[in-house]
C-alpha cells in the first residue's frame, strides 16, 4: 500500500529519470565517495552529505554542482556546503563555500542546480572533500490525507536511493533516520537494511551521472506540524535602552486534515491515542534577558504560558488557546524586550544592530517571512547586510546623534509649557466682547472695589506691624532703662501711623463711593475704626509704662495700672483679626 | 466674655509674681508680660506674611481636591485590568467595539450608512440606523485626538478607558452641580461620593464599553445645565443645556428620563408658584433646540413629535406659552374679575384642544402608544406578563434590598437626611435635585441596571446631607476653639485647665458632642470609602468573559473557555459559516469570532428570537429542519455542568422556552417541567431529556467523572446526576469543546443522501 500511494509522484519522477539519461555529462569531476544522511525525526528534511570530489579531467576545476529535483527544489528551505580540512578523526569542517543558484546549459529541465565555487580550483587528480546540508520543509506527506481524532498521521517521503548528480559517483550510501514509531512500509532495493528506526541503502558502486531510484518511506510521525504561514516579525529600536520585538504568527498544524468529531472526552482522558497527531504547544528560544514578556491574540491576553529563563537564554513555552489538529488554525502574537547593550552596537560613528532574522520557534516551519526594523526618529544613512545563507543574523546600520532621542521627551514639555502659556494669558486677558455693557462695568468696578479692600488691608497689616515697634521699644526699655529712645521710639510710631491712617482715608471714601462695596463697607469701617482705637490704647499703655518707670514704680504697681488697657488691647487685636479673616472670604 | 478676662487677670498675677520672684527689686518689672504676648503676635505675623491668602488657599485646596478626586475616580476603575487585563467587558460592550472599530477604519459615512449582513442572519441589521452613535463617536473622536497627537494607542485600549475616562468627568459636573444647588463644599463631598460609588463603578469600570459610561456624564451635565439655565436665566446656559441634551440623546436610549422629568419638574415649579421668566426661557430654549438637535440621531428620528413617552414635553411646553400669555393678559388687564373669566375661557380651550389633538394624533396613528420598555418601567410586572424578553435579562428584574444596600452603601441612609436639608432650603434647584431624587429612586427599584440613573442624584443629596452636617459641627467646633486660642495665647503658664472648666461649664457637652459626631461622620465615611474599594476590585471588576475562581489552594484558576471558543470559531470554520447560539452571546461571537449569526442582543426581532427558542427547545430532527432553513452551519451552547458555572444555558433554558412559545405555540412550557419543577436529573420531562437544548449540552457527558465521589454525569451547577446519559446525536456533530467544557460547538450535518 506504502507504493500505491504516490502515483502521481511516481509518473512525475519517471518522466525526470527519462529527462536526465538524455543529459550529457559534465566535466571530468568525478565524486568518489557519498555518504547521505537523512533526518527524518521532525517535520523538516534535513540532508547532510558529506561529498568527496576527485578531478579526473586535465583542466582545473573551480566549481561543484549540486543538482535537485525541481519538485524537491522548491521546498528547499537551506543549504550551506563546507569544506572538510583534515584526514580521518581529525576532520574539522571549516571554510564555508559560496553556494549560488545556477544555470548551467545542456542541462535536464527538471533539476535544479547550485555551485559550490572552491576557494581554490581543483588541480588534476586533486581531491577535495564537502559537506553539504540542506533542508526541505514540507517534503512530508500525509498519508491518508485525512484522519480522526483517534487515528495516527502517517507520512510519506520520497528520494531517490542514488546519489542525483551531474558527475559519475564511485561509491555510495544513503541512510534514513526515522522517529522512533512504527514504521508502516519503504522501498526495498537491493542492499536495502532496516534497522530500527534507520534504514539504510546502499552501498553502491560506479554509477553513472544522473543515475536515480525512488525510494519512498511510510512512517508514523506525530511531532509537531506547525507551520506558520506568515510570519511578521517588528524590530523597535529605543535609544533608551530597549529594543522591542513583536512577533506575529499564523500557525497552522500542516500535517493530515483531521475528519469528523473533535472529542474534548475522549482528548482529555487519553491525550496520547486520542489526539496523537495534535500538538498543544510551542517551545520559542529567546535571547537572555530578555524581559516584559508578553503572549496574546487579536482577542486578548492568552494566559496559558510559561518563561523559564537562564544567563544563556529565554525559554517560553506558549500554549495556544486550543490543541492543533490537522488543518486547524491559530494565530497570535508575541512580544519582548531585550536590552539595547546586546544588540547594538557602534562602530567608527555607525551603530548597527546585529539581530536573528529567523523565528525563535523549535521545530517551526516559517512559509512567509516579514521582518520589519524600525529605527528611532532622526536615523539617517541606513544599509542593510543579510548575508542569510552563511549566517542566520541581519545586520542593519545606520547613524543616530544620541540628541535626537530627547526630542520627545522635549515636546511633552513644549507642549504642557504652552498649555500653561496660555493658561496665564486666559486669565490675564480680558476677553469680554462688549465693553459698555452694565455686567461688565459692574466687574469692573468690583475688581476695583477688591483691590482697594486689598490695599486697605494691606495698610492695617503695615499699622499693626507698627505697633509691634511700639511693643518691641517697651521691651528695649525694660532690659537698657533708655527712656529717652523709647520715647523717640513713641514718637516715630506715631509719626508713622498718622501717615498711615492718611493713606487709608481717600481708599475708605472711594469704597464709600462705589455702590458694590455697599456691603463690605461696614466691615472694613468697623476695621478702620478697632484700629485706629488699637492705636490710641497701645499709645495710652505705651505713655503709661513709660511714666510709671520715670516715677520708678514698682511692678506691681505698673501692672495694676495697664491691667484694663492690656485687656482691652487683647480683645481688640482678636477683633480685628477676625474682621480681616471675614473680610478675606468675601 | 467673664471667663476670658478672668483668666487673663489670673494669669496676669502669676506671671508677675513669677519674675518679681525671679528679678530683683532693681529690675523693669512689667515688661515679662507684653513680650510673651509680642513673640506670639511675632510669631504669627511672620507666618502670615508667607501664607497665602484665605481665598487662595481655598482655591488652591478646592483644586487639589478635584483634581485627586478625578484621578481617583479613574484609578479606581482600573481593577480590571489590574486583576484581568484590558479588554472589553460583557456583552453589549463587544458590539460597541465591533461598530467602534468599523467606524475608526471605515470613517464615519459608511458608518451612518452600514448594514450588518453578519448578525440577524438572514434579515440583517441596518446599523447605522439602529443604534446611538455618541459613545463610538466619542472614542473614534478620542482615538483620532491622541493619533493626531502622536500617540500611537490601540482603539481597544481607548474604548477600554472610555467610561472610566468620563466617570473622572462626571466627578467634575458633581462638583459643579453640587455648587449649584448647595455650595461648593457639597460640590466637593458629592464629586468625591460619585468618584467611588458602587451604583456607578458597576457600569463603568475599565472594558465596560457600554453606552451608560457616556450617558451617566451627559445626564448629569444635561441636568447640571439646564439648572443653572433655571437660576441664571441665560440663553447660554439652555443652550449648552440643548446641547447636554443632545449628547445624552446620541449616547444613551435612558434619554426619555431626562425628557420626562424636566417637564414635570417644570409643571411642579408652575404650580407651586414659582414660575418664573428664568425658567420660561430656559425650558422653552432648552426643549425647542434639543428636540430638533435629537432629530438628528437616526435612531430617535421623529419621536419627540409622535410618539406617546415624548408628548410630556411638548404639553408642557404649550402650558408654558399658555402660561406666559395669561401672564401678559393679567397685565393689561386691570380687572380682576374680567381677567378671571378670561382665565377660565382660555384655561378650557386649551385643555380641550390638547385632549382633542392628543386623540386624534393617537387615534390616527400619528402618535405611536407607549412602549412596551416605557410599561413596564411604570408597572413593574408588566414585562412578566407581556415581554418575556425584557423579563428573561438578569438587569431588568426588581431590585433587591441587599443591591440596594450593596450599591449605595451609607448613601442610603443619608440620601433622606440630605432631603431634609433640601426641603429646608427650598430654591429652583433644590426641588430639582429632589425630584430627580425621587423618581430615579423609584426607576431603580423597578429595575436593577436604573440603580445607575439613580446614582447621581443620590449622590447629590446624600452630598449635601454630609456638608451640612460637617459644616455645622465645624462651625461650632471653630467659634470654641478661637475662644479657647484667645484664653491660652494669654495662658503664660499652667490655668488650661481652670479656663476650660469655666468654658464647658458655659456650653455643656455641646463641644464633645460635636467632636464625636465629627469623629462619627468620618468612620462612616470612611467606611464607605473601604466598600466601594472593596465592592469595586470583588464584585465589579470581572469582565465575565473570562472567569476566576480561587482553586483548592487558594490560587487563581481562570477559565478562558469563551475566547478559547471564539477563537476556534474565527480561525477553523467557514468565513461564511453561520452560527446559532441564545442571543446573549450574538454580539460576542459577531466580534470575537467574526462569524453571521441568527440573533444577537440587539433583540429587535422578537419571531427571530423565538425561532432560534424554538429550535433549541425541540427534537433534534425538528430542530434540524428549523436550522436548514436558517442556512445554520454552527450551534454553540454555554454548558456550566463541569466547573459548577451557573449562568449557562441549561439554566436560561425556560426562557428559550417561553419566548419561543410565545411565538409559536406547539411549543409548550409544561411540556419541560414536572410538577411545575424544573429538573434535568432522571425525573425530568421527557421532552426535556430529549430536545436539542439538553442534547447539545450534555453530549457524552454521561462518560465524564466531574466530582470524586459523585457518579459520572454529575452535573456541578446543578448539583444533580443527569438524567440522560446516552445522547446520540443525528444531524449535529461535536466540532469543539473548550477545556473545561463551558462552550460547546456542534457542527450541523449537510443532509443525507437520498438513498
Amino acid at each position: 500500500m506504502g507504493l500505491g500511494l504516490g502515483v502521481m509522484r511516481t509518473i512525475e519522477f519517471l518522466l525526470l529519470i527519462i529527462a536526465i539519461l538524455s543529459a550529457p555529462v559534465l566535466s571530468d569531476l568525478i565524486l568518489s565517495k557519498v555518504e547521505r544522511r537523512i533526518d527524518l525525526t521532525s517535520q523538516i528534511a534535513r540532508i547532510a552529505s558529506t561529498i568527496k570530489a576527485e578531478n579526473d579531467g586535465s583542466s582545473s576545476v573551480s566549481e561543484i554542482l549540486l543538482s535537485i529535483p525541481e519538485v524537491q527544489a522548491k521546498n528547499l528551505a537551506y543549504l550551506t556546503a563546507k569544506l572538510v580540512e583534515g584526514k580521518g578523526k581529525a576532520k574539522t569542517s571549516g571554510v564555508a563555500l559560496a553556494v549560488e543558484p545556477a544555470n548551467p546549459k545542456g542541462m535536464p529541465p527538471a533539476l535544479s542546480f547550485y555551485t559550490m565555487i572552491l576557494p581554490k580550483p581543483l588541480a588534476n587528480g586533486d581531491s577535495v572533500t564537502l559537506d553539504v546540508l540542506a533542508a526541505f520543509t514540507h517534503s512530508l506527506r500525509p498519508f491518508p490525507e485525512k484522519i480522526t481524532q483517534a487515528d495516527i498521521q502517517l507520512v510519506v517521503f520520497q528520494d531517490t536511493a542514488h546519489y542525483l548528480s551531474p558527475y559519475p559517483v564511485k561509491v555510495q550510501s544513503l541512510t534514513l533516520k526515522l522517529p522512533d514509531a512504527r514504521i508502516e512500509s519503504y522501498t526495498k532495493l537491493e542492499n536495502t537494511k532496516g534497522l530500527g528506526s534507520e534504514i539504510k541503502y546502499g552501498p553502491y558502486e560506479n554509477l553513472p551521472p544522473f543515475s536515480y531510484s525512488p525510494v519512498a518511506i511510510h512512517f508514523e510521525a506525530n511531532q509537531a506540524f506547525a507551520v506558520a504561514r506568515e510570519l511578521v516579525r517588528e524590530i523597535e529600536i529605543s535609544h533608551w535602552g530597549n529594543v522591542q520585538v513583536t512577533e506575529h504568527y499564523d500557525i497552522v498544524h500542516g500535517g493530515a486534515m483531521s475528519k469528523g468529531e473533535f472529542s474534548r472526552l475522549d482528548y482529555q482522558s487519553k491525550p496520547q491515542i486520542r489526539g496523537a497527531s495534535a500538538f498543544k504547544h510551542l517551545v520559542a528560544k529567546l535571547p537572555p534577558r530578555a524581559h516584559s514578556i508578553y503572549y496574546r491574540d487579536a482577542i486578548g491576553n492568552i494566559s496559558t504560558s510559561h518563561v523559564r529563563g537562564d544567563s544563556k537564554k529565554t525559554e517560553i513555552l506558549i500554549e495556544p488557546r486550543y490543541p492543533l489538529f490537522g488543518g486547524w488554525k491559530t494565530a497570535f502574537t508575541i512580544g519582548y524586550g531585550l536590552p539595547l547593550q546586546d544588540f547594538v552596537f557602534e562602530s567608527e560613528g555607525k551603530r548597527f544592530l546585529n539581530f536573528s532574522f529567523g523565528s525563535p520557534m523549535h521545530d517551526l516551519v516559517t512559509d512567509s517571512i516579514t521582518l520589519k526594523v524600525v529605527l528611532p526618529e532622526g536615523s539617517k544613512y541606513l544599509s542593510v547586510s543579510t548575508p542569510f545563507v552563511v549566517q542566520q543574523e541581519e545586520e542593519v546600520y545606520y547613524q543616530f546623534n544620541a540628541l535626537a532621542m530627547l526630542m520627545e521627551p522635549f515636546m511633552l514639555i513644549t507642549g504642557i509649557f504652552f498649555l500653561f502659556v496660555t493658561c496665564i494669558i486666559y486669565v490675564h486677558v480680558d476677553l469680554s466682547i462688549s465693553k459698555s455693557s452694565a455686567s461688565y462695568l459692574a466687574k469692573l468696578q468690583w475688581d476695583d472695589v477688591r483691590a482697594t479692600v486689598q490695599q486697605i488691608q494691606n495698610t492695617v497689616n503695615q499699622c499693626l506691624s507698627t505697633h509691634e515697634k511700639l511693643e518691641a521699644s517697651l521691651r528695649d526699655l525694660s532690659r537698657t532703662g533708655d527712656v529717652q529712645a523709647c520715647k523717640a521710639a513713641r514718637k516715630a510710631t506715631d509719626g508713622l501711623l498718622k501717615e498711615l491712617s492718611k493713606e487709608l482715608k481717600p481708599l475708605i471714601s472711594f469704597l464709600q463711593s462705589s455702590p458694590p462695596a455697599a456691603h463690605i463697607l461696614p466691615k472694613v469701617e468697623e476695621l478702620v475704626a478697632k484700629e485706629r482705637e488699637l492705636q490710641e490704647r497701645l499709645m495710652a499703655k505705651h505713655s503709661t509704662i513709660v511714666d510709671s518707670y520715670e516715677k520708678k514704680l514698682g511692678g506691681r504697681e505698673t501692672e495694676n495700672r495697664v491691667a484694663s488697657v492690656q485687656q482691652k488691647i487683647v480683645a481688640l487685636r482678636q477683633d480685628i483679626e477676625d474682621l480681616m479673616e471675614y473680610i478675606d472670604e468675601i | 466674655m467673664p471667663p476670658q478676662t478672668m483668666s487673663a487677670k489670673t494669669d496676669a498675677t502669676i506671671g508677675v509674681n513669677g519674675t518679681a520672684k525671679s528679678t530683683s527689686n532693681q529690675a523693669p518689672p512689667p515688661m515679662a508680660l507684653p513680650a510673651n504676648l509680642k513673640s506670639d503676635l511675632l510669631n504669627k505675623l511672620s507666618l502670615k506674611s508667607f501664607k497665602l491668602k484665605t481665598k487662595q488657599q481655598e482655591l488652591l485646596l478646592r483644586v487639589s481636591i478635584l483634581f485627586l478626586v478625578y484621578v481617583l475616580a479613574f484609578i479606581t476603575r482600573l481593577f480590571s485590568v489590574l486583576r484581568y487585563e484590558s479588554m472589553i467587558h460583557e456583552f453589549d460592550p463587544y458590539f460597541n467595539y465591533r461598530t467602534t472599530l468599523f467606524l475608526t477604519e471605515k470613517g464615519f459615512y459608511e458608518f451612518w450608512n452600514w448594514f450588518d449582513y453578519e448578525s440577524w442572519y438572514p434579515l440583517g441589521r441596518i446599523v447605522g440606523g439602529t443604534l446611538y452613535p455618541g459613545l463610538m463617536v466619542t472614542a473614534a473622536l478620542i482615538y483620532w485626538g491622541l493619533r493626531f497627537l502622536r500617540f500611537a494607542v490601540h482603539i481597544r485600549e481607548v474604548c477600554v478607558l472610555t467610561a472610566p475616562f468620563f466617570a473622572s468627568n462626571t466627578t467634575l459636573v458633581a462638583y459643579f452641580f453640587g455648587k449649584e444647588i448647595w455650595d461648593s463644599s457639597a460640590g466637593l463631598v458629592a464629586a468625591a461620593l460619585i468618584a467611588i460609588c458602587p451604583g456607578y463603578i458597576s457600569r463603568s469600570v475599565a472594558g465596560s464599553y457600554d453606552n451608560e459610561g457616556v450617558a451617566i456624564f451627559a445626564l448629569l451635565l444635561t441636568f447640571y445645565l439646564f439648572v443653572k439655565a433655571v437660576n441664571t436665566g441665560s440663553l447660554t446656559w439652555s443652550l449648552a443645556s440643548a446641547f447636554g441634551y443632545f449628547y445624552m440623546v446620541s449616547a444613551w436610549g435612558g434619554y426619555v428620563f431626562i425628557i420626562n422629568l424636566i417637564p414635570l419638574y417644570v409643571l411642579v415649579l408652575l404650580i407651586t408658584g414659582r414660575y418664573s421668566v428664568r425658567l420660561y426661557i430656559a425650558y422653552n430654549c432648552m426643549y425647542v433646540l434639543g428636540m430638533l438637535l435629537a432629530m438628528q440621531i437616526r435612531f430617535v428620528g421623529f419621536q419627540h413629535v409622535q410618539s406617546g413617552e415624548h408628548m410630556a414635553a411638548m404639553g408642557v411646553f404649550f402650558l408654558m406659552q399658555v402660561f406666559y400669555f395669561l401672564d401678559w393678559v393679567k397685565y393689561l388687564l386691570s380687572d380682576k374679575r374680567l381677567f378671571e373669566t378670561f382665565l377660565r375661557i382660555t384655561v378650557t380651550t386649551t385643555v380641550g384642544l390638547a385632549a382633542v389633538a392628543l386623540g386624534v394624533g393617537t387615534a390616527s396613528g400619528y402618535i405611536s402608544p407607549w412602549t412596551g420598555r416605557f410599561y413596564s418601567l411604570l408597572d413593574p410586572t408588566y414585562a412578566k406578563d407581556h415581554i418575556p424578553i425584557i423579563a428573561s435579562v438578569s438587569e431588568h428584574q426588581p431590585t433587591a434590598w441587599s443591591s440596594f444596600m450593596f450599591d449605595f452603601h451609607i448613601l442610603l441612609f443619608l440620601f433622606p437626611a440630605g432631603l431634609y436639608f433640601c426641603f429646608k432650603r427650598l430654591t429652583d434647584a433644590t426641588i430639582f435635585i429632589v425630584m430627580y431624587g425621587l423618581t430615579s429612586m423609584y426607576f431603580a427599584g423597578v429595575m436593577v441596571r436604573l440603580i445607575l440613573v439613580a446614582t447621581p442624584a443620590v449622590c447629590l443629596i446624600s452630598a449635601i446631607a454630609v456638608s451640612a452636617t460637617v459644616k455645622n459641627l465645624a462651625q461650632l467646633l471653630r467659634t470654641k476653639s478661637k475662644v479657647t486660642q484667645g484664653g491660652s495665647s494669654k495662658a503664660a503658664s499652667g490655668s488650661k485647665a481652670s479656663s476650660k472648666a469655666l468654658l464647658d461649664q458655659s456650653q455643656p457637652f455641646q463641644r464633645n458632642g460635636a467632636i464625636a459626631l465629627l469623629l462619627g461622620v468620618f468612620y462612616l465615611l470612611s467606611k464607605y470609602a473601604t466598600h466601594c474599594t472593596w465592592v469595586t476590585s470583588e464584585a465589579y471588576s470581572s469582565p465575565s468573559i473570562v472567569l476566576a475562581a480561587r482553586g483548592a489552594h487558594g490560587n487563581k484558576v481562570i477559565f478562558d473557555d469563551y475566547r478559547e471558543a471564539y477563537f476556534w470559531l474565527q480561525q477553523n470554520t467557514p468565513t461564511d459559516a453561520k452560527v446559532m447560539s441564545w442571543w446573549d452571546y450574538g454580539y460576542q461571537i459577531t466580534a470575537m469570532a467574526n462569524r453571521t449569526v441568527i440573533v444577537d442582543n440587539n433583540t429587535w426581532n422578537n419571531t427571530h428570537i423565538a425561532t432560534v427558542g424554538r429550535a433549541m427547545s425541540s427534537y433534534e430532527d425538528e430542530a434540524y429542519e428549523i436550522m436548514r432553513e436558517l442556512d445554520v452551519g454552527y450551534v454553540l451552547v454555554v454548558f456550566g455542568g463541569v466547573t459548577g458555572y451557573s449562568s449557562d444555558d441549561i439554566n436560561k433554558f425556560l426562557w428559550m422556552v417561553r419566548i419561543g412559545g410565545g411565538v409559536f405555540p406547539v411549543i409548550k412550557e409544561p411540556d419541560y417541567l414536572v410538577n411545575g419543577e424544573y429538573r434535568v436529573d432522571k425525573g425530568a420531562a421527557p421532552k426535556m431529556l430529549n430536545c436539542l437544548m439538553y442534547k447539545l449540552c450534555y453530549y457524552r457527558f454521561g462518560e465524564l467523572m466531574t466530582e470524586y465521589g459523585k457518579p459520572p454525569g454529575f452535573d456541578r451547577a446543578r448539583g444533580v446526576e443527569i438524567g440522560n446519559k446516552d445522547i446520540k446525536l443525528e444531524h449535529l456533530e461535536e466540532a469543539f469543546t473548550t477545556s473545561n467544557w463551558i462552550v460547546r460547538i456542534y457542527k450541523v450535518k449537510p443532509p443525507n443522501n437520498r438513498w
